[in-house]
């Protein structure tokens, strides 16, 4: 498997490490999006995924109240035993949240925290009092599809959060900080302007002392164009980031409207378990098949926890064998040449990746399609091929070419968006 | 596309900690293809927010999308705080989507929203209802839309109301309060 760095040149951090190791190892690291409010049933949930029969890392997903740091609905919640969405990790003493992790998180377990946050310094904070100093996020896409926050200011929390960050985990240990870029609104977004708002992010990140991230990337349509996708990420990674980085890729199961029933929803899981293994990805952050329907249990999280890790394992054993040709880097592909022309015209604005890239949603150098923030320019459109590859129908400043299909703008009525939306989630069902 | 010439102005917004914007985009291209016109004040909108951009609007109705799981209590944040107004006591408010975490319809929970002033609750993210719910307030009788129409495919609405704690007799969308 063709990893950043080894491990033996770039400083890791204890989440870098773990996952570098399985890597050179053969094996996928496969991780949930598990968060509950109730302390015990998260202690469970990590218990159950330290313990699942895969190579996993535990996580623990925070509640919107908290990402959006409205924490009286916090405590009026944890109060009145109101159910929340995630754990609330800022408002819960720090000792809580220690003895939460007791014996559990270590060299062998690393625990990374997910958020949603364009202002997340108090996570930080808490998070590393906790002991942890892993977690996620973005000036872009912890700011465009989670709410309100200007740009300017995610830019900036996030240069300080980032900064946080490397103050206060204490050395020999190095935080370890991951994009959210390839995710963004989930759905319907074409995979270069993912690509390199990782990218990005991740530059951003290593300029403000991070060194060691990772990049995501959402499953999404079609399999040929995800794997053209996750190629070029690493070679952008390999190209953009500063020598002596340790990085690593993480796929995410497919982020868009789930499909309904458990057989879909396991294939989905199963075929992103594969594409990751292909194209040499060395960790996975699932779905479950609750996805469509609530907040998965305990047992719904381990479950897919297993299932991918088994996916990934025979896909392993089928590249090792020679029996499933490995992806292999095309000359060039559409969606590395685009994702290349986008990068590459943000960082030619400034040598601050955080001001490139305000300046860069401004001018609509970068435009995310159906985003209703108001720093995002909105005139990118996408649409879904006959084939079942994402196209631009409309590209607004970006210097792309639109290459939708025509009539592509139908996809602008209520049935029409709901049917693209719903494509993924029809297909497995079906 | 059947456009009404009593077309309402509906503000459209997501409930205060909800970052989801799919089902608000959704919303928005419904009521506008029904001939009505639409302010969407996107995501993440506290009830403050909310009371100002209504005195300032003066909808005619104000729609709440929520399916991040806290969509009870933020609902009744929102639903409290406007009906504080004077001016906004009788603006129809509803509020739709996936409203708790689990996957199950609280009927507690929707009648306290209720009891606080909410017109009506959509906690099965009915849409077919919302949309006679709509042209009940336009004054004029809806054509009737299936989800069909509506582009929901079988399946996509099977989870939807497929679990329901202890609703027996509590109506849903379209109920008055
Ligand atoms: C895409 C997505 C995201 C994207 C959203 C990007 C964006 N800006 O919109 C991202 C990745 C950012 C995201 C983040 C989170 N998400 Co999310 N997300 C989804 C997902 C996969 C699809 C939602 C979607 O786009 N649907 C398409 C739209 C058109 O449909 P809809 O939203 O389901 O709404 C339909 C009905 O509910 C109804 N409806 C909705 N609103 C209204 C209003 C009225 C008045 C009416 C009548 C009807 C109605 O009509 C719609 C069309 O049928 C769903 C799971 C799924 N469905 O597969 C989870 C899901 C909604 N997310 C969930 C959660 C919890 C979160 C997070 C809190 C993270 C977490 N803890 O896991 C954060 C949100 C942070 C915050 N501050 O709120 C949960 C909610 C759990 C619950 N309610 O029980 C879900 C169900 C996933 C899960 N099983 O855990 N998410």
């Amino acid at each position: 498997m063709s990893t950043g760095p080894s491990p033996a040149t770039a400083p890791a951090s204890p989440f870098g490490r773990f996952v570098a190791d399985a890597a050179a190892d053969g094996r996928l690291v496969v991780q949930p999006r598990m968060g509950f409010g109730d302390p015990a049933r998260m202690r469970h949930g990590l218990e159950r995924t330290r313990f699942a029969a895969a190579t996993t890392v535990g996580t623990l997903t925070l509640d919107s109240y908290t990402r959006l740091g409205d924490h009286a609905a916090v405590r009026r919640a944890l109060r009145a035993g109101l159910p929340l969405n995630g754990y609330p990790l800022v408002d819960l003493p720090a000792g809580r949240t220690r003895r939460l992790l007791d014996g559990l998180l270590g060299p062998d377990f690393p625990v990374q925290v997910r958020h949603g946050s364009a202002r997340p310094a108090a996570i930080v904070k808490a998070m590393t009092r906790a002991g942890l100093d892993a977690t996620e996020g973005g000036p872009v896409s912890y700011c465009l599809p989670y709410g309100r926050t200007p740009l300017r200011e995610s830019v900036d929390q996030w240069a300080r959060a980032c900064e946080l960050l490397t103050r206060l985990v204490p050395a020999p240990r190095l935080p370890h900080l991951e994009t959210f870029g390839g995710c963004l609104l989930g759905q319907l977004c074409p995979p270069a302007l993912l690509v390199a708002v990782s990218v990005l992010e991740a530059l951003f990140f290593t300029q403000h002392g991070i060194r060691s991230v990772s990049l995501s990337y959402a499953q999404q349509t079609h399999p040929g164009q995800d794997e053209d996708a996750l190629l070029a990420l690493r070679r952008l990674a390999a190209r953009f980031l500063p020598a002596g980085t340790d990085w690593h890729l993480v796929l995410y199961t497919y982020m868009g409207v789930f499909p309904r029933t458990g057989p879909g929803a396991r294939r989905l899981l199963e075929d992103s378990a594969r594409l990751a293994v292909r194209t040499g990805v060395e960790r996975l952050v699932v779905k479950t098949a609750a996805e469509a329907h609530r907040i998965p249990s305990v047992a719904e999280n381990i479950g897919a926890l297993e299932s991918a890790g088994t996916a990934a394992e025979l896909a392993a054993a089928r590249l090792r064998d020679g029996r499933t040709p490995r992806c292999v880097p095309p000359a060039d592909s559409e969606v590395h040449a685009e994702a290349r022309a986008l990068v590459e015209a943000v960082l030619d604005l400034s040598p601050d990746v955080g001001l490139a890239l305000r300046t860069a949603f401004a001018h609509g150098l970068l435009d995310v399609p159906y985003c209703l923030h108001p720093d995002n320019a909105g005139r990118a459109r996408s649409v879904v091929d006959a084939s079942g590859r994402l196209r631009w129908s409309s590209v607004g400043a970006m210097p792309l070419t639109a290459d939708g299909p025509p009539g592509g703008h139908e996809v602008m009525t209520s049935a029409g968006l709901l049917t693209a939306l719903n494509s993924v989630a029809l297909r497995y069902d079906r | 596309m059947v456009h009404s010439q009593h077309g309402l102005h509906v503000l459209v917004c997501g409930g205060a900690s909800d970052a989801h914007t799919w089902n608000l985009v959704c919303l928005q291209l419904l009521l506008e293809e029904a001939g009505h016109r639409v302010t969407n004040l996107g995501p993440c909108v506290p009830e403050e927010l909310l009371a100002q951009e209504c005195l300032t609007h003066r909808p005619d109705a104000v729609v709440i999308g929520s399916v991040n799981g806290h969509g009870y209590q933020d609902g009744l944040r929102a639903v409290r705080r406007l009906r504080r107004e004077p001016s906004l006591a009788a603006v129809p408010v509803a509020l739709g989507g996936k409203l708790g975490v689990d996957g199950v319809r609280d009927a507690a929970a929707a009648d306290a929203l209720r009891a606080a002033g909410c017109t009506a609750v959509f906690d099965d993210g009915d849409l077919a209802a919302f949309h006679t719910w709509v042209g009940g307030l336009a004054g004029h009788s809806a054509p009737t839309r299936t989800t069909a129409d509506l582009g929901v495919r079988a399946g996509a609405t099977a989870d939807l109301g497929a679990r329901t704690r202890a609703t027996a007799g509590a109506p849903t969308g379209g109920s008055r309060a």
